[in-house]
């Protein structure tokens, strides 16, 4: 996906622009992952595979969201780091879920 | 990490320039940083109801499938078209604030608002059914499965009830064995729905406040928004909250049958 | 008192009139509760933080004076429960969590980088007012009759049976919790975009590393436990229910979401009284921290594995086995980069010129007690240790080692150190030096007979114990008289300095840092110049890449710039004494 830059006449501001036409290819994207999303939920795959497809267009409508709509890709690095720090950090929250999967895999009396 | 130059420019004093910053460049990137910062505790703030989806879905997957099904796929699916749009109407906004142009700015604010107010008016109309269908944790919940013997009737939360104790009281992922009624596990179902869709309202009511605020701003051609930043804050805090609900569609609404 | 010896380099305050300062350049309430500038917000917060530290130690006075008779003789076990909840809320959410980022970060940080003020300031207020907005409605729960959950508001005793104030008192710690993120966000930009020209990151204070990891970890950690106290009061008002058993709902969620916040939450209360340390021993050992880069990179390497521990706290409460074997190992791993700090400041000591000054005595005290708090924390680490010793007073007196013996030490020295800067006046040395000495005893008298008695098993949270524990619950509290005397003579010979104390010149200690290039106290705008900084940092007279006096030469404050500056004078005909940060 292409966009031109253009620089405002505002001194001061070096800031990028992105293109409206950009915002509407984005938005054609996202309006077609999300059909995509119901439409696979009709499809049975088996749970696990139905989630798996589910999450992974999640995860890329909030890319394009986040690169574009956002302007994360024509950003600075500080951005984008903390754009992923934040989702990087929900990991190590979802350690959680480590307890819950090996709750029951010895049964220790008492524990 | 620039380094900024030591002396103030004198002549090119940007009536913006806020006093503890040297230049817009300083500045601008400044409010970005601390916007996503804010946006990064928002990530940990919803993502640890995430967590407690996740778990609770693993464990009662069958509980969650079968309670999904009140849920209506057609407004679920209709309000994320709605946000979705909502995106790219802000998304607009912040390109005409970039671009000085006062009246599209607020064209594409007051049609961001004007989506908004749909998301919610499709959220009340789901919520009131779920009122009516006694699908509202607490006191009045009452949770029937056709064809099964189902618990009817409510389930009390006073320290009198008598919680049956599970032989483990380990909960098993992911086939559950813990011995409790099912309206009570459809219960926690609806609590997440209700607490995660009823948070992330909650964010969209503040966003409407926010960008409401810039509207009149513009409006009344208040000088702060002779600057397109307080703008550009709004969208990305916007588009957040449509990246909530991205996730938040296919979790509550489509789950799939294994 | 007599006056204050300085150290070498120490420049005396000059005589005669000087600019108005951030503190006297207006007096009027509007000016005080409106004010943006860092410095007036960071002794807003002095205040309401003392207060706050003196309402907890109250709590604190009552628990050890119920603690001296093994049947209870002054409170009944529910207001006993009240008042340990008490104790900790306001311990921990008030006091320890925001005192050094509030107080002397948000003091210091612009200083010690050359900027104006911080990046937000208006937030920077709007912190303030939600950290008193908090405070005031805990206060209030408290007023109205008091919690008793535990500051740990465990489930589903706190979202389900409890009959106390716990909702008022969550939503309190939410707004401050909040008031946290604020201040966070606001180091995290300033401390990235608004350092001087030349002021790179690896010249940076570590100080200012303390609080940068500190301010990653708030705005990464506290929304986790502000979600899940929230989730405790929709579940108490609106019957939400996540956490109750009888739902299916799982308590042990409760206790992971709730320290996945507080495990790092003691790395934000411990990490900036490192950072206090640091410029402590560098300025009284005359010498650049050893191994700078270590300490900095330690800071970092403590924030990100503190996220990695939280469920030491669950080893025995109902957590997988499995999980508990990972979560102790990481627990020990988190323990070296805290060591590698300990190490580095006995090796600047080495071959320094050590000054026992006030806030040296505070930095030394911290470096022995935070160790034995550390090692202690390692028994409480491993697996089969704790199941013995958890929920006793060992580990009541771990973290009071750490909390007190460690963070409140430094938070002590820091003000100590900082005082002339802040007021512009020295506090007296020797009533210091007592009190430092008197607490040092105090503390110890306090908190090692309770790893005894912990040992011995006596559980936390009891107010009736078996009679043979009751010598080590005597001494305990008799500690406790001590301590207070100890933390009650600097709140009377600061309030006393603000008066009548000595006036301090811009550089008293002839320490290295931006911050003691301008007046003290400084002016509302910092510097009338944003200082260009060309030398590395704690540039003391040691071995330099340049040679430690050329770096310094043209370094405002210091000794070789005073001397530069009174030949100047004398040439110019000027009069003496004329401070150099003008």
């Amino acid at each position: 996906m292409e966009h031109e830059t253009i620089h405002p006449a505002a001194e001061h501001q070096t800031h990028h622009v992105t293109q409206p036409k950009v915002y509407y290819i984005v938005y054609c994207w996202l309006i077609l992952f999300m059909a995509l999303t119901i439409g696979a939920s009709y499809i049975n795959m088996g749970g696990g595979l139905n989630n798996l497809v589910a999450m992974t267009i999640a995860v890329i409508k909030a890319v394009l969201v986040v690169m574009f709509f956002m302007q994360v890709k024509s950003g600075t690095r500080l951005t984008w780091v903390w754009a992923a720090i934040g989702f990087i950090w929900l990991i190590f929250l979802f350690a959680t879920l480590g307890d819950y999967m090996t709750r029951n895999w010895v049964h220790v009396p008492g524990w | 990490m620039s380094v900024e130059v030591a002396e103030e420019h004198g002549h090119h004093h940007d009536p913006h320039l806020q006093h503890q910053f040297q230049d817009m460049g300083q500045q601008n990137e400044s409010y970005v940083v601390g916007m996503w910062t804010f946006l990064v505790t928002e990530i940990m703030f919803f993502g640890a109801l995430f967590l407690a989806y996740t778990i609770y879905r693993g464990e009662n997957p069958d509980v969650f499938l079968e309670a999904h099904h009140h849920l209506n796929v057609l407004a679920g699916g209709t309000n994320t078209v709605v946000l979705l749009t909502s995106s790219l109407t802000m998304a607009m906004a912040v390109y005409h604030a970039q671009m000085k142009n006062r009246s599209k700015q607020m064209m594409f604010l007051g049609i961001t608002i004007l989506f908004s107010f749909c998301f919610l008016g499709i959220k009340t109309v789901e919520w009131k059914k779920k009122f009516e269908d006694h699908h509202v944790p607490g006191p009045s919940f009452q949770y029937e499965i056709e064809g099964t013997a189902a618990n009817k009737g409510p389930v009390h939360l006073s320290p009198a009830v008598e919680t049956k104790a599970p032989a483990s009281t380990k909960a098993v992922f992911p086939k559950d064995t813990v011995d409790l009624e099912y309206s009570a596990k459809a219960q926690l179902f609806f609590s997440l729905y209700f607490a995660m869709t009823g948070l992330h309202a909650f964010h969209v009511i503040i966003g409407i406040l926010v960008m409401g605020t810039l509207f009149f701003m513009l409006m009344f051609k208040h000088p702060s928004v002779d600057y397109y930043m307080p703008v550009e804050m709004a969208g990305l805090y916007w588009h957040f909250v449509d990246i909530v609900w991205i996730f938040l569609f296919p979790l509550f609404y489509l789950i799939p049958s294994s | 008192m007599s006056a204050t010896a300085l150290p070498p380099g120490g420049i005396p305050a000059r005589a005669g009139e000087q600019e108005p300062s951030y503190l006297t350049w207006s007096y009027t309430v509007k000016d005080w509760l409106l004010t943006i500038d860092h410095k007036r917000i960071a002794v807003l917060y002095l205040i309401s933080i003392s207060v706050m530290f003196l309402l907890g130690g109250f709590a604190a006075m009552m628990i050890r004076i119920e603690l001296t008779s093994p049947h209870g003789q002054l409170l009944t076990s529910e207001v006993y429960n009240k008042m340990f909840t008490m104790h900790g809320v306001l311990m921990v959410f008030f006091f320890l969590v925001p005192s050094i980022p509030a107080t002397l970060g948000n003091f210091c940080i612009p200083l010690m980088i050359g900027a104006k003020d911080l990046a937000f300031p208006r937030l920077n207020l709007l912190s303030w007012y939600l950290y008193t907005i908090g405070g005031l409605m805990a206060l209030s729960a408290m007023i109205m009759g008091g919690v008793d959950t535990g500051w740990t508001f465990y489930t589903p005793y706190s979202s389900v049976y409890s009959n106390g104030n716990v909702s008022l008192t969550l939503i309190g710690i939410f707004i401050a919790g909040f008031s946290s993120i604020a201040t966070g966000i606001n180091f995290i930009v300033t401390i990235h975009k608004m350092r001087a020209p030349g002021m790179t990151w690896f010249r940076l204070p570590l100080f200012i590393w303390a609080h940068y990891t500190t301010s990653v970890i708030i705005v990464l950690g506290t929304p986790v436990v502000a979600i899940t106290l929230a989730l405790v009061v929709v579940e108490r008002l609106l019957h939400l229910g996540i956490f109750n058993p009888a739902l299916g709902g799982d308590p042990i969620l409760f206790q992971h979401m709730f320290w996945f916040y507080s495990h790092p939450a003691v790395y934000i209360m411990i990490l900036p009284s490192m950072g206090i340390i640091s410029e402590i021993i560098a300025c009284f050992s005359r010498k650049r921290i050893f191994g700078y880069s270590f300490v900095a990179f330690s800071s970092i390497a403590i924030g990100v594995f503190g996220f990695l521990v939280w469920g030491h706290h669950m080893f025995v409460t109902g957590q997988s086995m499995y999980t508990g074997m990972v979560f102790s190992a990481l627990s020990f791993i988190v323990a070296v980069p805290s060591a590698i700090k300990v190490f580095n400041w006995a090796a600047t000591m080495y071959k320094g010129q050590v000054w026992l000054t006030a806030p040296m005595l505070y930095a030394l005290g911290f470096i022995g007690l935070f160790t034995v708090g550390g090692l202690t924390g390692l028994y409480l680490a491993s697996l089969a240790m704790d199941v013995h010793l958890n929920m006793t007073y060992f580990v009541v007196a771990h973290f009071h080692f750490v909390m007190v013996g460690g963070a409140t030490l430094g938070y002590l020295g820091g003000l100590h150190f900082w005082w002339p800067k802040i007021t512009g006046r020295m506090y007296p040395e020797g009533w210091a030096k007592l009190a430092a000495g008197i607490s040092f005893i105090g503390f110890n008298l306090t908190f090692l007979p309770q790893f005894v008695v912990g040992y011995l098993g006596m559980p936390r949270r009891y107010h009736y114990y078996p009679a043979e524990y009751q010598i080590w619950h005597v001494l305990s509290s008799a500690g406790a008289s001590v301590l207070a005397i100890g933390y009650g003579i600097p709140l009377i010979y600061f309030l006393w300095s603000l008066k009548y104390g000595e006036k301090a010149g811009p550089n008293p200690w002839g320490a290295i840092g931006l911050e003691w290039q301008t007046a003290s106290p400084p002016p509302m705008e910092n510097f009338h110049e944003i200082p260009v900084v060309t030398w590395e940092a704690y540039a003391y007279d040691d071995e330099t890449e340049h040679g430690a006096q050329e770096d310094r030469k043209d370094m405002p404050g210091t000794e070789a710039a005073v001397r530069q500056e009174a030949a100047r004078d004398t040439e110019e005909g000027h009069p003496q004494g004329h401070p150099a940060a003008e």
